[in-house]
């Protein structure tokens, strides 16, 4: 409890190591990277919003907005983004299958974490080779 | 005399008082978008660089419309409450209601944007 702590030699005892000391780990990395990308997505989803309101609105207000969409800018958003998505699409399976109670020793763990990685750029590259 | 059980003296004592719901949605949209991303990105991946004739005309195919509209609805309604947990993990407080309150807002009017954009492309 919170008393054990007030004791005099309270400043000897070994505090729980943080982020910074902690070794980084293959299952924290694919962790953090599943929060990062589904949250990034929201760039590329509102971009993809926009665009179709403009091409619902009528040509010259599309092509002003597909001028941004095909920009150099707009590109990389989107290449990012079929990685992001894809990342994704990969954890979250990876997620369902955790939370089935399955694949939660750590040598399967971190199998699957490199499947996620693997697979993610895998289907980026195909992709990008079929658009 | 105790007439209560151990049991029923436990309930409710816990410090998460809801969630079950939300990650129960969480389950459902996400093997919803399992199915949907991969049909959404072969399907709007290749009218993305079209003209606006192009764009129009595919659209107005019920295969596109129907995949784009069902990928939008489930796609935000998912980003909403992963968005939630997110904000949640590192707000507190009234900024911590906030963002939750402007995530929702953002959410449902992208899907009305999204969705009426299409449905006037598809008619």
């Amino acid at each position: 409890m919170a008393d054990v702590n007030r004791g005099i030699r309270s400043q000897d005892r070994p505090l729980s190591p943080h982020l910074q000391i902690y070794r980084p780990q293959l299952t924290a990395i694919t962790s953090i990277l599943t929060r990062i990308t589904g949250n990034g997505l929201i760039v590329a989803a509102l971009l993809l919003v926009w665009w179709l309101l403009a091409a619902a609105s009528g040509p010259e207000y599309f092509a002003f907005v597909d001028g941004i969409v095909r920009s150099w800018f707009g590109k990389l958003i989107f290449l990012g983004s079929i990685w992001a998505v894809w990342y994704h699409f990969c954890a979250g399976l990876r997620h369902l299958w955790f939370d089935s109670g399955r694949g939660l020793d750590i040598p399967t763990a971190e199998k699957l974490g490199w499947a996620v990685i693997g697979g993610s750029v895998l289907l980026t590259v195909i992709t990008v080779a079929v658009l | 005399m105790a007439y209560l059980t151990d049991r029923k003296r436990a309930t409710g004592l816990g410090s998460a008082k809801t969630g079950t719901e939300h990650f129960w949605q969480m389950q459902v949209s996400s093997v919803a978008l399992a199915i949907l991303i991969p049909l959404f990105i072969f399907t709007f991946g290749r009218i993305v660089g079209g003209t606006h004739a192009e764009v129009t005309a595919y659209f107005a195919r019920p295969f596109p419309a129907i995949i784009a509209g069902l990928t939008i609805v489930t796609g935000f309604l998912h980003f909403k409450n992963g968005a939630q947990v997110m904000i949640e993990d590192y707000a507190q407080g009234a900024t911590r209601k906030a963002l939750i309150i402007g995530v929702t807002c953002l959410s449902y009017l992208c899907m009305a944007t999204g969705l009426f954009a299409l449905v006037k492309l598809a008619l």
